[in-house]
């Protein structure tokens, strides 16, 4: 399976992404942010960082960047297109996939262990994941995610919401919402499913040593899937 | 503008230093050439008054590649890697403006490692403010908080441990100290000595603004009521420039083409390049109107006191120029040939044609003052007798529960919540534990840092308290199965001209020497910041070092958690009672006088290396060093993190049971083992003539002390976390 990252001025998670995906198999390659073209990929993942710096706002200036383009038409043509944290707020700018991500509730960066409920499982990122709750990691500021109430409507009409935070046992609350985000998302797909947008950092959590392993069943999972 | 004492005078010089600047040159400086030298020469850049004594640290060791003088500390981790780390203080700009002054002051430190060729790997910090009580207090900590994990965080370089403190002394001076670790390979360091005549000399970053003129000045007196009119010498930071900068120096330094490379930190432009030229014994010349400038009509004298961040200066192979500016337009930074090395030994610096200062370097450098200051011995102050009856009433689980809640006890995951911890993939021991713990990426060492100080004890009794910062330094490491290499020290002191703080220096100075001689434990980089003091007051003492250690396989690394119930708890270490300058004393008792626990470095040495014996040996489930609080504190804090109980008896000893629990006597450890393994344990203990106590057995969720009194985990995990929470949300 073949993978690209893209990196753009100020991404910072680039090297993590491309770590966890080869250790589960994806033959990885770096893409450039002023890159024409994309190499011919099975999945493209926007990684987490500040690109430029989250300057005028989060994602923004990425979302134009030249590589964008071939992004873009690589989604609308089906293919599978993931955003971590910084790359969702880019999706989101993009308009690949639909709401905006505020500044989170309290006001404060989090950088913390979560617990998300997979919610829907007919697409490639999640079928076949066994469990139902993840132990995921969050590191952000603005990940509060918002939409109208047509958006909303429509996202969950088609089964958008992806993950949703929660507890351990799944218990979908506020009290489990660390950062405001409407109906607990912490992750969402467009409409086909072949765009996923999620704030969670999975590939920090591919060793036990580290924060947790539940990347690992993540990311066996989506390679397999992809096969 | 013509230049005359009282203008001198009016950039922080003395009278005799004014005269001295004038013999050298044997004429008047022009006002660039003044500003020059009150940069070089003020106490942050020249240490004039910390240098005679700085050199009685132990510097060398097996492990030491690169001690004090460059950029940043190397020391030698094996299989060709190396660590770059170093300390700083960024106080002064962090009163006057916490966000901004704390974010330079993390991008300042991470400039420094990276200079050497080091990618950064992890940061720490030791945050000091006043009382919570004082009005400005949560204000400073949330932007000085916001800052850390602004820089940080954007940078991409995981926040790994640190350490905040509460006390009065700091309301009118808050300490900001941060510290930087970096990754290198041994046979791709880069230093700061020029060498070569006409190579060019490369401006690179961002551009040149007016921002932080006479920031290290500012950094080097007292404060006033004036003092809000110095926001304008603060620095404004920019951490996705500086993440550019990084990528593109370090893209550049994979090949061959730099000579030496040197960022601008205090002082700017004006120490960046003298310093290369001094290291050098070289001349530079540089052409002013070539710096790229953000502002119009720039004088000579702000480009080249300006602190704008993000830049560096580099002097590069001949003909290497435009393989360079490949790299630096790829990050889109700016560029600039803006001189060349000259065999003058001079600064010399053209604008508009015309020469606008003309210095021999070693008049800057070497020829700048140094002081002998006058100090004073500190007196080890009497112990305290504990009267029976103020202690009679005391319950010890009431003590405990307000000792967990103190603001420098209690948790600070508040704070470290917000600095990213795990960017990068490695951290592998969070903050809140006795030491961050990052891997070396793709190998199986891992890399242990903590950062400590003791402004009580060192308030207390300086010689001492000095050697006690080093020693739990050592313990900290110890703890986390790391061994020891090296130690950065920031030294934060009040005014070295008034005969009390600079014998709290000297003698502080010594403390520290005497330890890291003795725990080989060298120092390799720091920094001294005086001048924290707000017109007649000055701060506690606070030297803080940061330590740094190496796990050879990160596998056996230590975390403070109890882990299984049954397990058997242990005290390594003599508990002799030591109440005074202990949090008991001082926040229950009341009681603020007295001298600090007394430090053997041979049981310092001992019990450590003996307890990373037990670690090797793979007979410790989780260990904590006993500090502030005592044992019951530590304990507690291991039955929080692990969520687990212990039923305690407190050994048949001479001492009261207040004393035993709360006592802040030194080199001691509180481990875990099976049970099964008692026997083992106790035989290497005794065989190294370690003193170790039976403790306890762990149980499911209470701590049960003497079969007698009883609390649940639970109540002491809320005293523990609520309080830092409860206060910031007020």
């Amino acid at each position: 399976m073949k993978s690209s990252v893209i990196t753009f001025p100020g991404s910072n998670c680039d090297r993590d992404i491309d770590v966890a995906l080869k250790k589960f198999g994806f033959k990885n390659k770096m893409v450039w942010h002023t890159d024409a073209e994309l190499p011919k990929s099975d999945l493209v993942v926007l990684p987490g960082g500040f690109s430029y710096g989250d300057y005028l706002r989060c994602g923004s200036m990425a979302s134009k960047s030249k590589i964008m383009q071939s992004v873009i038409n690589f989604a609308n043509s089906g293919g599978m297109v993931m955003g971590i944290c910084n790359g969702f707020q880019i999706l989101v700018e993009t308009g690949l996939v639909p709401g905006v991500l505020l500044r989170n509730k309290y006001l404060e960066f989090i950088c913390k262990n979560v617990f998300v409920k997979v919610n829907d499982k007919k697409n490639k990122y999640f079928k076949n994941v066994d469990n139902e709750v993840l132990e995921f990691h969050i590191a952000h500021n603005e990940g509060n995610y918002f939409c109208t109430n047509d958006q909303l409507k429509e996202i969950e009409d088609n089964n958008q919401i992806a993950i949703n935070y929660c507890d351990e046992n799944g218990k979908i609350e506020d009290q489990f919402n660390p950062n405001g985000s409407l109906k607990n998302i912490a992750g969402i797909f467009n409409k086909e499913k072949n765009v996923l947008g999620m704030m969670p950092h999975p590939e920090r959590m591919i060793d036990k040593s580290l924060s947790g392993e539940d990347g690992s069943l993540f990311f066996k999972n989506l390679i397999n899937n992809l096969k | 503008m013509i230049v005359n004492e009282q203008v001198a005078v009016d950039h922080g010089l003395k009278k005799d230093e004014y005269a001295k600047i004038c013999e050298l040159l044997k004429r008047t400086p022009n006002i660039t050439e003044l500003g020059i030298f009150s940069a070089m020469w003020n106490e942050h850049c020249s240490y004039k008054s910390s240098r005679l004594h700085l050199k009685k640290l132990p510097t060398k060791g097996k492990k030491v590649i690169q001690g004090p003088g460059e950029n940043a500390g190397v020391i030698d981790i094996e299989d060709n890697d190396a660590i770059v780390f170093k300390i700083e203080s960024h106080n002064h700009p962090s009163f006057i403006e916490p966000y901004q002054g704390a974010a330079t002051g993390v991008g300042g430190i991470m400039r420094d490692v990276f200079t050497m060729g080091a990618r950064p790997i992890a940061n720490l910090n030791s945050i000091h403010f006043g009382s919570p009580q004082n009005k400005k207090t949560k204000n400073l900590l949330r932007g000085v908080v916001h800052g850390i994990g602004g820089y940080g965080n954007c940078m991409g370089v995981p926040t790994i441990a640190g350490q905040t403190s509460f006390d009065s002394s700091y309301n009118g001076n808050i300490l900001v100290n941060a510290m930087t670790l970096g990754l290198v390979k041994k046979d791709k360091i880069f230093y700061s000595k020029a060498a070569g005549l006409n190579k060019p000399v490369i401006y690179v970053g961002s551009k040149t603004g007016r921002d932080g003129i006479h920031g290290a000045s500012m950094a080097s007196a007292s404060f006033d009521e004036k003092i809000e009119e110095k926001k304008p010498t603060v620095q404004v930071g920019d951490p996705f420039t500086e993440k550019l900068l990084l990528e593109a120096c370090l893209e550049l330094m994979a090949g061959d083409s730099i000579i030496a490379i040197q960022d601008m930190g205090a002082a700017g432009l004006t120490s960046s390049s003298i310093e290369m030229a001094s290291k050098g014994n070289l001349g530079i010349e540089i052409n002013l109107n070539k710096v790229p400038c953000r502002e119009t009509k720039m004088t000579p004298y702000e480009i080249m006191l300006s602190e704008s961040q993000e830049r560096m200066l580099i002097v590069l192979e001949n003909g290497k120029e435009k393989e360079a500016k490949k790299i630096f337009d790829k990050w889109n930074l700016d560029f600039a040939v803006i001189g060349k090395t000259t065999k003058s030994k001079k600064i010399e610096l053209y604008f508009d044609e015309e020469k606008v200062a003309d210095i021999p370097v070693n008049t800057l450098v070497e020829n700048s003052p140094m002081y002998d200051r006058k100090w004073k011995k500190a007196k080890l102050p009497k112990k305290n007798k504990i009267k029976k009856e103020d202690i009679k009433h005391l319950k010890i689980i009431d003590i405990l529960k307000k000792i967990l809640a103190n603001p420098n006890i209690c948790s600070k995951e508040w704070i470290w919540q917000q600095y990213d911890h795990t960017v990068m993939g490695d951290t592998i021991q969070k903050p809140g534990g006795d030491a961050g713990v990052v891997r070396v990426h793709g190998t199986d060492k891992a890399v242990a840092a903590s950062v400590d100080s003791s402004a009580v004890y060192c308030w207390a009794h300086p010689l001492t308290g000095g050697k006690q910062v080093v020693c739990e330094s050592f313990r900290n490491l110890v703890s986390v199965g790391a061994k020891p290499i090296a130690i950065t020290n920031c030294l934060n002191f009040g005014s070295p001209e008034n005969e009390e703080n600079m014998g709290e220096f000297v003698e502080c100075v010594e403390g520290i020497s005497e330890a890291s001689d003795y725990l080989k434990f060298p120092v390799v980089s720091g920094n001294v910041s005086f001048y924290n003091q707000t017109k007649e007051e000055g701060i506690k003492p606070t030297p803080a070092i940061g330590g740094v250690g190496l796990i050879k396989d990160y596998k056996n690394m230590i975390t403070m958690e109890f882990k299984e119930v049954d397990n058997l708890v242990l005290v390594i270490g003599k508990t002799e009672g030591h109440i005074d300058q202990s949090l008991f004393a001082r926040n229950i008792l009341d009681e603020k006088n007295g001298p600090p626990p007394e430090v053997n470095l041979f049981n310092e040495k001992n019990n450590g290396e003996t307890l990373l014996k037990l670690i090797d040996n793979k007979l410790i489930k989780s260990a904590h060093d006993v500090s502030l609080g005592g044992i019951i504190t530590a304990v507690s804090k291991m039955c929080i993190k692990g969520k687990k109980g212990i039923n305690i008896k407190k050994p048949k000893y001479l001492i009261n049971e207040i004393e035993y629990f709360f006592a802040e006597d030194q080199g001691r450890y509180i481990i875990e083992i099976n049970k099964k393994d008692f026997k083992k344990v106790a035989d290497i203990l005794n065989k190294n003539a370690v003193h170790f106590d039976e403790l306890g057995t762990i149980n499911e969720n209470e701590l049960y002390i003497n079969n007698k009194t009883k609390v649940t985990i639970d109540e002491l995990s809320t005293c523990n976390n609520s309080w830092l929470t409860n206060y910031m949300s007020k």
